[in-house]
């Protein structure tokens, strides 16, 4: 069907990238380095993600791509075709049915099962770069198990603002070891990165780095003992389906203060209203949408 | 408590870049609540000494025994690292020169003093911002400022903010270099005064590099003059700037000038 190899990337660059998934697989937490290459689209854009999505698919593999929870966002659109065209595999935008599922900075609400991979985008792997600055010393703190600046960041997160106001790429310590940076998703996700039970991959293209969660890999979010970790969400239900307790997005719609709330996650949401939920808006809009 | 004992012995220390000496075949004790001064002037090796000692220089050759709570007497330079960066977070303190060195510029006041607490485990926001208060006091910082961040500070509230951070987990040895420098007089005598209400206090023993002689004759008990790289004297702080031997020493003593 298309002159490319089987998903873009030649065997050898796809070989380079399992061993380095291999080897994060079994250092839970820590960045490996590899050797990405550029890819048809902007840093950014999820380079580290196709790399890694691309290195896992077999023919028989159903995949899934979201953003922000939604699947028809240009991004996860154009990273399915990219997928349909250079390795003619399945597509789906149900959370169940995917085999791979490569998602920009949320987990789907509906649980993982054994057999799934979980691909993030992440575009800064590395949680103390905004605290040092100097690579060479991040890799020796993160060497030596040396996290108290970590706690810095949240503690003046505190000073300022009352509580910790980190709502996104909120820092976990993995098995007790190693300080990660669970890419931009809402703090809301952070519990569902522990005790999952799909493979979960992590990869940084601009930064050539690949980290990994096995399945049920334990994952605690750091927080202090009277500042515990809380996983906030906008406190409303979804206007077109109802559900309490899925993440949320505020949409503006009109210029005189009028919003909704939607769920993030876009096959959450259609699942739910498919089984006869509906939200406050869930008949009129809803339909349209 | 172990009394038998120095805190700090050093021997044989040496380090040279290339063919330059940096120090040659230092060698001295520093015992519980000892102050010793090393003064010299600029180039003569005061620095990296103290570099080698607080081990961010490794040394060519030479052993810096510490006398660890828990295991006694070690060589700082055998540990591994683990080891060493936990000793220099808190039984060791290290005050630079310029409180830049030292300070997290873009972090507040509290999280300065906090990160050394935190960095050995402290997991209580309360409990470390309290002991951050108290410190912020201890050096004579108004508690409302203690989340302003430190380059709203002035120089003199740096260096103390600094002290603060370094003294919050109760090391038992400080290396100071050049504490004082950049400060004008009426700033570095209140910043001596509270070095030495310190030091007292808490039983503390200091490393303090400076080429003010009046520093170290307020604050050192003993007294150690380098030149080009080498320890030219070595006494009693009194004893060597009220006679002093060696003819560098007479010349430094004598080029101070008098108020």
């Amino acid at each position: 069907m298309s002159d490319y190899n089987f998903a873009y990337l030649d065997e050898a660059t796809k070989r380079m990238i399992r061993r380095a998934i291999l080897k994060a697989v079994a250092v839970p937490g820590y960045q490996v380095p590899f050797a990405s290459r550029e890819m048809p689209m902007p840093y950014g854009w999820g380079t580290g993600g196709v790399q890694l999505t691309a290195a896992c698919l077999t023919p028989e593999d159903r995949l899934k791509v979201i953003d922000q929870g939604a699947d028809d966002t240009t991004n996860a659109v154009s990273i399915r075709k990219f997928f349909q065209r250079t390795a003619g595999v399945a597509v789906t935008e149900r959370t169940r049915e995917a085999t791979i599922i490569q998602t920009r900075h949320r987990i789907p609400e509906a649980p993982l099962t054994e057999g799934q991979i979980l691909v993030y985008q992440v575009p800064i792997p590395e949680p103390l770069r905004f605290l040092e600055p100097r690579e060479t010393e991040t890799r020796r703190m993160h060497a030596l198990a040396e996290y108290g600046l970590m706690h810095v960041k949240l503690y003046e997160d505190i000073a300022r603002n009352g509580e910790i106001a980190t709502a996104y790429a909120y820092p976990v310590k993995v098995q007790g070891r190693y300080v990660m940076d669970p890419s931009p998703i809402p703090k809301f996700d952070n519990p569902k990165l522990s005790d999952c039970a799909a493979l979960q991959l992590f990869g940084a293209g601009r930064e050539q780095r690949i980290y990994a969660l096995p399945p049920h890999t334990q994952v605690v979010s750091l927080d202090f003992d009277d500042h515990p970790f809380v996983a906030a969400k906008a406190p409303h239900a979804c206007d077109l389906c109802g559900d309490a307790a899925s993440y949320l997005d505020e949409v503006i719609t009109d210029d005189a203060g009028g919003r909704m709330f939607v769920c993030s996650d876009t096959d959450h949401c259609a699942t739910h209203r498919a089984t006869g939920h509906a939200g406050r808006l869930g008949g009129t809009e809803g339909a349209a949408a | 408590m172990t009394g038998a004992h120095p805190l700090l012995s050093v021997r044989d220390l040496t380090k040279s870049y290339g063919t330059r000496r940096g120090c040659a075949d230092v060698a001295f004790d520093l015992w519980p609540g000892e102050v010793m001064g090393i003064v010299g002037e600029s180039g003569s090796g005061k620095s990296t000494l103290l570099g080698c000692l607080a081990g961010h220089i490794p040394p060519d050759t030479g052993r810096v025994v510490f006398d660890t709570r828990a295991e006694g007497p070690r060589d700082v330079l055998a540990m591994a690292e683990p080891e060493r960066r936990m000793l220099a977070r808190t039984d060791w303190a290290f005050v630079h020169q310029n409180p830049r060195d030292g300070l997290r510029m873009g972090v507040s006041a509290g999280g300065n003093v906090g990160e050394r607490l935190m960095a050995v485990g402290a997991r209580h926001y309360g409990q470390i911002r309290a002991q951050a208060v108290d410190w912020l006091g201890r050096v004579e910082i108004a508690a409302d400022r203690i989340d302003d961040k430190p380059r709203q500070f002035s120089g003199g509230m740096q260096q103390r903010l600094q002290i603060a951070r370094n003294l919050v987990t109760g090391p038992r040895l400080v290396f100071m270099d050049e504490p004082t420098g950049g400060l004008d007089v009426s700033v570095q005598a209140r910043l001596l005064d509270l070095l030495r209400g310190l030091v007292r206090q808490m039983g503390l023993s200091a490393v303090i590099v400076t080429h003010d002689l009046a520093v170290v004759r307020l604050l050192a008990d003993r007294l150690m003059v380098m030149k080009d790289g080498l320890v030219v004297e070595q006494g009693l702080t009194d004893q060597v700037l009220d006679d002093p031997q060696h003819p560098y020493t007479q010349l430094l003593v004598s080029s101070v000038l008098q108020a």
